[in-house]
C-alpha cells in the first residue's frame, strides 16, 4: 500500500515545477502549459485524498477543475491568437506598454 | 511491492515530463511532453480507483485541451519567438521561490492529518460501479456547481469566439 | 383662544416671508407689501386677543414638538404666553404693522421692494419667536435670527460700502455679547438639566448658594449666569461697551431703524433681563452691574447725542440712552418699570425715526440737520407728530414718556441703595440732556430758515399718506401708551405694574394685598422726585429753545470755547478709534502675521500642497515598480504566495498556532 504522503509529495513537486515554468518562461503558450501542469498537480492530490478518505467529493472537484481548465485554455489561447495578430509576438517581455 | 514500483515509475515519468515540457524551446515539443505526462497521470488515477476521472483526463485534457494548444501553435507563425531565450534573466529567482514553496509544501505534508472518512469506500464503489457512484454524487450533491460549470464553459466558448474571430470589414 | 391661534402669530409672518422670498421677484413684485402687511395685521389682531387673554390671567405654556434630543440634552420648541410676552407681542406686532404700512410709501420704487418686505416678515417672525419662546434655546434661536435679519436689513443697500460695513459691524459686535449669552445658556443647562423657563425658575434654590472658581476667585453661580446672560443683553441692546454698532446701523432703510433698532430688537436685551428676573434677583452684584451699565450708557449716549448733526444718529444715540434707562430700571429691581418704558419707548422712538425718515424722504436723503431748517411749513404732519414724540421722550407731563421715565427714576431713588441713588442722579442729568438734544434736532430741522440747496428746497413736500398715517398713529401712541401705568399718587392704578407683577415677581410694595399703602414720607419724596423730573424736562426744552431759536449763534461760540469737549463728544468719545486701536489693529496684525503667514501659508497650504507633493513624489518612486513586464508581476505574486504559505505553516495570523 502506498502512503498518502507520497501522492501529496508528488502533487507538490508537480505543482512547483508548473509554478517555476509559469514564473520564468517568456513564451506565453508555455506559461499556459505551466498553468495546466499546476492544475494537474492539484488534481493528483485531490484524487489521492478522495481515495484515501473514501469520499467522492474530491473526484467531483477534479471534474470541475478540468472543466474550468478547458474554459481557461480556450480563453487564454484566444487571447494569445489576438495578441499575436496585433503584436506579431507572444513573448511577454516585449509586452510592456503598461510600464509606469 | 509491485504497487510501489508502478508508483515510482509513474511519478518519475510525470515529474520528468513536466520538467521537459516547461524547458523546451519549441512549444510544440512542450505540448507533446505534456501529452505524455497527462497519460501517465491518467494511469496514476487508475491506481487510485478513479476510472471515470482517468478517462476524462485522457479525453478532455489530452484529447481536447492539448489539441487546442496544437491548433493554436499551428495557426501562429512562431519562428521569431522560438529563437529567443526561453527563460527570463532572473530565472534563478524563480527557481528559488518555487523551491521555497516546494519546501514549505513538503514540510506541511509531514503534519497533514486526515479527517473522517466518507461513505464511498472501495467496496461500496465496486458494488455500484465507479461511474454510477461519481454520477450520483455529481448530480445529487453537486448539481448546482455542475450547472455553474456548464455556464462557465458557455461563457468561455462565446468569449473565445468573440476574441479570436477576425473583424469583418 | 385656541392654542392654534397662538401658533399662527409667528407663523403668518414666516409664511409671508416664504411667499415673498420665493415668488417675490418673479410673481409678487410691486404687491409684496400686501402679503407681508396682511400677515402682520392678522398677527396684530391675534396679539391683541392674546393680551386680553393674558390680562384675564390665562398663561399659555405649551410645547409644540421636541426640537433636539441628544442624550441628556432635550429641548422642545414651545410657546409661553404670559403677561410679559403679551405686552411684547403688542409692541412687536403693532410697531411692525405700522412700519410695514410706512414702508409702502418709503420704499416705493426701490429695486429690492419684495426682498425688503420678505426680510421685514422674517424679522417679525424671529422677534415673535424670541418673545414667545418658553425655553432659553428657542430664545437664543430668535435672538440670533433677529440679529441675522438686522444684518440683512442694515446691509439692505449692499452696493453702498458703508451699509455693508455697518451690517458686518453690527453682526460682529453682537457676536461678542452672544458668546457670553451662549455660555450662560450652557451653564443653565449644566446646572438645571433643562432649558425650560418653568423648570429653571422653579428650581433656582439649587444654585442659590453655589459658587464657582474663575481665575482663582470665587464667584457665586447666580451672579455668573446672570452676568453671562447680561452679556448678550449688552450686545443686543447696544449698551456700553458694545454700543458702537447701533449708530452705524442707521445705514439701513429708516423703517428698519424704527422697527429693529429702536422699538423691538434692541429691546430684546431688556426683555431677556426681565424674563430671567428670578436669576437676576438672586444676585445683587449682577443687579448692580445692570443698573450701573444702564446708567453710564444712558448719560454717555446722551452726551454724544448733544452735538451730532446726523438726524438719524441723534435718534440712534437717544435710543441707546433710553435703553440704558430700561436697564437702570431692571437693575434696581423694577422690571415692570423697565418693560413699561420699553413699551412707551417703542411708540415715541419709532415715531421719531419715522419722522426722521419722512424728513429724509423730503430732503432727498439729506441727513444733516445743519442743512435743514424751516421744514415746519412744508411738512406740518411730520412736524406735529415729531413734536409730540419729542415732548414724550423729553418727559413733559401728560405724555407717555413722562410716566415711564418717572417711574424708573422714582424706583431708582426709592430703592434706597447707594447704587440706586447714583443712577438716579445720572438719570436726572440724562433726562435734562434728553430733553435738550431732542428739541435741538426739532428746532434745527423744523424752525428757522431753510439752509439746504435750492434744488432741495424746490423738492420739499409732505410725505404720502401711507407714511403720515403711521406717524399719526404712533404719535397718538406716544401720548396715550403711558396711561397704562399712571402712578398712584396721580390718581392712577399703575395697571401695568400689577399686570406684569405676576411675571416679574416684584409686585410694587403699594400693591400688596391690593390695598393702596403709601407712606406719607414716601409720597412726599415721590412728589419731589416727580417735580425734579418735570423741572429738568422743562429746563432742557427751554434751553434748547433759547440756544436754537433765540440765539442761534450761541451754540457755535460755545463749541469753539469748549473745543476739546466738543471734539470729544463729536467724535463719540473716540470709542470707535479706541476699538480700532485695541481690537481691530491687533486682529489685523495677528491675521496678517500669524494666521496668514504661519497658519495659512505654512500649515494649511503646507498640508494642502504637501499631500499632493508627497503623492507625486512617492508616485514617481513607485512607478518604477510597474515595469510592465508580466513576468515580474508573476514573480512577485509567487513570492507573495511563498510568504503566505510560510505564515500558514507557522500558524501566524490564522489564530491556530503552528501546525503540529
Amino acid at each position: 500500500m502506498i502512503p498518502l504522503n507520497w501522492y501529496m509529495w508528488l502533487s507538490g513537486v508537480v505543482f512547483c515545477i508548473g509554478m517555476f515554468g509559469f514564473v520564468t518562461r517568456r513564451n506565453i503558450i508555455i506559461m499556459l502549459l505551466s498553468i495546466e501542469i499546476m492544475f494537474n498537480g492539484v488534481n493528483i492530490s485531490l484524487i489521492a485524498l478522495s481515495h484515501y478518505l473514501e469520499d467522492l467529493a474530491g473526484q467531483v472537484l477534479v471534474f470541475f477543475i478540468i472543466a474550468v481548465a478547458a474554459a481557461e485554455a480556450a480563453i487564454g489561447l484566444a487571447l494569445v491568437m489576438l495578441l499575436f495578430r496585433n503584436k506579431e509576438t507572444i513573448t511577454v517581455d516585449d509586452l510592456n506598454e503598461l510600464k509606469g | 511491492m509491485i504497487n510501489q514500483i508502478f508508483f515510482f515509475y509513474f511519478s518519475a515519468v510525470i515529474v520528468a515530463m513536466s520538467v521537459m515540457a516547461i524547458t523546451r524551446r519549441q512549444v510544440l515539443h512542450g505540448v507533446l511532453y505534456m501529452l505524455l505526462m497527462f497519460f501517465h497521470i491518467a494511469g496514476l488515477y487508475l491506481f487510485l480507483n478513479a476510472e471515470f476521472i482517468s478517462a476524462v483526463q485522457i479525453i478532455v485534457y489530452a484529447g481536447a485541451i492539448m489539441v487546442l494548444f496544437l491548433f493554436v501553435i499551428m495557426l501562429l507563425n512562431l519562428r521569431e519567438d522560438i529563437r529567443k531565450k526561453q527563460f527570463i534573466a532572473v530565472w534563478p529567482m524563480g527557481l528559488l521561490v518555487s523551491s521555497g514553496i516546494l519546501m514549505v509544501v513538503l514540510m506541511s505534508m509531514l503534519t497533514v492529518r486526515t479527517g473522517t472518512k466518507g461513505v464511498w469506500g472501495i467496496a461500496q464503489i465496486e458494488r455500484v460501479t465507479e461511474t454510477v457512484a461519481v454520477g450520483t454524487v455529481l448530480y445529487m450533491q453537486y448539481l448546482f456547481p455542475f450547472e455553474v460549470a456548464s455556464l462557465v464553459l458557455l461563457v468561455a466558448i462565446i468569449g473565445a469566439i468573440v476574441l479570436a474571430k477576425r473583424k469583418v470589414k | 383662544m385656541d392654542f392654534k391661534c397662538y401658533i399662527l402669530i409667528p407663523l403668518l409672518p414666516l409664511l409671508a416671508f416664504i411667499l415673498n422670498i420665493v415668488f417675490g421677484k418673479a410673481l409678487i413684485k410691486r404687491h409684496a407689501h400686501l402679503v407681508a402687511t396682511a400677515a402682520v395685521a392678522i398677527s396684530l389682531f391675534l396679539s391683541v386677543r392674546a393680551l386680553i387673554e393674558a390680562s384675564s390671567g390665562t398663561v399659555i405654556n405649551q410645547d409644540l414638538f421636541t426640537w433636539i434630543t441628544s442624550g441628556q440634552f432635550k429641548v422642545s420648541a414651545g410657546f409661553l404666553v404670559d403677561q410679559l410676552t403679551a405686552i411684547m407681542l403688542i409692541v412687536v406686532t403693532s410697531v411692525s404693522f405700522l412700519v410695514h404700512i410706512y414702508s409702502i410709501g418709503y420704499m416705493h420704487g426701490d429695486e429690492g421692494y419684495p426682498r425688503f418686505f420678505s426680510f421685514l416678515s422674517l424679522f417679525t417672525f424671529s422677534m415673535l419667536m424670541l418673545v414667545m419662546s418658553n425655553n432659553f434655546l428657542q430664545l437664543y434661536f430668535g435672538w440670533e435670527a433677529v440679529g441675522l435679519c438686522s444684518y440683512f436689513l442694515i446691509g439692505f443697500w449692499y452696493e453702498k460700502k458703508s451699509a455693508a460695513d455697518a451690517a458686518k459691524k453690527a453682526f460682529i459686535v453682537n457676536r461678542f455679547g452672544d458668546f457670553g449669552f451662549g455660555l450662560g445658556v450652557i451653564l443653565i443647562f449644566l446646572n438645571f438639566g433643562s432649558l425650560h423657563y418653568a423648570d429653571v425658575f422653579t428650581n433656582l434654590g439649587v444654585i442659590a448658594s453655589q459658587t464657582v472658581v474663575i481665575f482663582g476667585s470665587r464667584v457665586s453661580l447666580p451672579t455668573l449666569i446672570a452676568l453671562l446672560l447680561f452679556c448678550g443683553a449688552v450686545g443686543k441692546s447696544a449698551q456700553l461697551p458694545l454700543h458702537v454698532w447701533l449708530p452705524d446701523a442707521m445705514e439701513g432703510p429708516t423703517p428698519v431703524s424704527a422697527l429693529i433698532h429702536a422699538a423691538t430688537m434692541v429691546t430684546a436685551g431688556v426683555f431677556l433681563v426681565a424674563r430671567a428676573n428670578p436669576i437676576f434677583t438672586l444676585s445683587p452684584v449682577a443687579m448692580n452691574v445692570v443698573a450701573i451699565t444702564g446708567g453710564l450708557t444712558a448719560i454717555f449716549a446722551a452726551t454724544i447725542a448733544l452735538v451730532q448733526n446726523d438726524i438719524k444718529r441723534v435718534v440712534a444715540y437717544s435710543t441707546v440712552s433710553q435703553l440704558g434707562y430700561m436697564f437702570v430700571a431692571c437693575g434696581v429691581g423694577a422690571f415692570s418699570a423697565g418693560i413699561f418704558h420699553l413699551y412707551t419707548h417703542a411708540f415715541f422712538k419709532a415715531c421719531l425715526f419715522l419722522c426722521a425718515g419722512s424728513v429724509m424722504h423730503a430732503m432727498g436723503g439729506e441727513l444733516d440737520v445743519q442743512k435743514m431748517g424751516g421744514l415746519k411749513k412744508f411738512m406740518p404732519v411730520t412736524y406735529w407728530t415729531m413734536l409730540i414724540a419729542s415732548l414724550s421722550i423729553a418727559g413733559i407731563p401728560g405724555l407717555s414718556g413722562f410716566f415711564s421715565k418717572d417711574e424708573i427714576l422714582w424706583k431708582a431713588l426709592s430703592s434706597g441703595s447707594p447704587v440706586g441713588k447714583f443712577v438716579w442722579i445720572i438719570g436726572v442729568v440724562t433726562a435734562l440732556l434728553t430733553a435738550f438734544y431732542s428739541f435741538r434736532v426739532l428746532f434745527l430741522a423744523f424752525h428757522g430758515t431753510f439752509r439746504g440747496t435750492e434744488e432741495q428746497k424746490h423738492h420739499l413736500h409732505e410725505s404720502p399718506s401711507s407714511m403720515t398715517i403711521p406717524l399719526i398713529v404712533l404719535s397718538v401712541g406716544a401720548i396715550v401708551a403711558g396711561y397704562a401705568g399712571v402712578p398712584h399718587i396721580l390718581g392712577g392704578h399703575d395697571w401695568i405694574a400689577g399686570f406684569l407683577g405676576k411675571v416679574t415677581g416684584l409686585v410694587p410694595a403699594e400693591n400688596v394685598g391690593g390695598a393702596i399703602h403709601v407712606h406719607a414720607e414716601g409720597e412726599m419724596s415721590e412728589w419731589s422726585g416727580m417735580a425734579v423730573s418735570v423741572v429738568v424736562a422743562i429746563v432742557g426744552v427751554s434751553a434748547a429753545a433759547f440756544f436754537y431759536l433765540k440765539r442761534p449763534e450761541l451754540p457755535k461760540k460755545i463749541a469753539t470755547a469748549f473745543a476739546p469737549i466738543y471734539k470729544l463728544l463729536f467724535n463719540k468719545y473716540y470709542v470707535d478709534e479706541l476699538y480700532g486701536f485695541i481690537i481691530i489693529k491687533p486682529c489685523y496684525w495677528v491675521s496678517e502675521n500669524i494666521l496668514d503667514k504661519v497658519t495659512d501659508k505654512m500649515f494649511i497650504e503646507g498640508i494642502v500642497n504637501g499631500l499632493p507633493a508627497l503623492v507625486e513624489w512617492s508616485g514617481q518612486k513607485l512607478r518604477k515598480m510597474q515595469t510592465g513586464v508580466v513576468l515580474h508581476y508573476t514573480l512577485i505574486m509567487a513570492v507573495g504566495v511563498f510568504l503566505l504559505a510560510i505564515l500558514v505553516l507557522l500558524g501566524i495570523g490564522t489564530g491556530m498556532g503552528p501546525a503540529k
